[in-house]
């Protein structure tokens, strides 16, 4: 089994990556990355990370969603976060980046938002 | 007064990527052993993975002709980890914050902020054979 399966679908224009597994360095920082770049490359520019199923991130993977939501918005788009666990929530705020990024426990508040 | 030693394992490991998930997962298995809880075992996983990625990436370079080695020790009071390389070494006291203004959004620098936070005590030593040692303490 891959170390970070995502799993894609269309909610209007808002692309949801459904993620679950770990976010680590090498394969699971990569396969965020690879997605990403993809959708950028596809024109999808307005993604929502559901992170219900990601058990455990590093400093890797924390870097690699910095670089997503820098690399998404330089290309006009935006990146927002669902469902994080109480981990990856806390390592979010002692980093700081829980102010930097959009984060919501409601899919439907996390598309509205999008508008 | 001297630590007693209740258990020790050394592990030496090449210098790749999937070194950091098989430190992991061996340290899980000694750390299970040694009776430590459940938040102190993630902070040491998180510590132990970012120190093993420190050795792979930035100490021995993926020179996969040098090892990362490490030692466990279960003590009566804590859990002490060292992870050694063989690179030339850094100052950590110049290690940006990472959670300075200016560098939130950088995409690295946060490995030794972890360890840092996930552990009781993390201190490096230059080795007279050479290479770099991070120790590091979890009290139970």
């Amino acid at each position: 089994m891959a170390e970070l399966n995502i799993n894609e679908r269309q909610a209007g224009d808002v692309t949801v990556l459904d993620m679950s597994g770990k976010i680590t360095i090498g394969e699971g920082s990569v396969a965020l990355r690879t997605a990403i770049r993809r959708l950028l490359e596809e024109g999808k520019k307005r993604i929502l990370l559901n992170l219900a199923g990601v058990g455990y991130i590093d400093s890797s993977g924390i870097g690699e969603l910095v670089s997503s939501y820098t690399a998404i918005g330089k290309d006009g788009g935006q990146l927002k976060l669902l469902n994080l666990t109480q981990k990856l929530q806390d390592l979010l705020t002692i980093t700081k980046l829980l102010t930097v990024f959009d984060v919501y426990e409601s899919e439907a508040e996390a598309l509205n938002s999008f508008k | 007064m001297p630590d007693v030693t209740v258990e020790t394992t050394e592990l030496s490991l090449p210098s790749r990527i999937d070194t950091v998930a098989a430190a992991a997962a061996a340290v899980a298995d000694f750390v299970g052993r040694s009776g430590i809880g459940d938040d102190a075992a993630f902070g040491i996983d998180m510590a132990v993975r970012e120190a093993v990625t420190n050795a792979v990436l930035h100490g021995n370079r993926q020179d996969e002709d040098k090892t990362v080695d490490i030692i466990l020790k279960s003590l009566p009071d804590a859990v002490e980890i060292s992870v050694h390389d063989q690179g030339p070494g850094f100052n950590p006291e110049e290690v940006p914050d990472p959670t300075a203004q200016e560098n939130i959004l950088k995409a690295s620098g946060r490995g030794i902020f972890f360890m840092r936070s996930f552990m009781d005590e993390v201190d490096w030593s230059i080795r007279p054979g050479g290479g770099t040692t991070v120790r590091m303490l979890k009290r139970r």
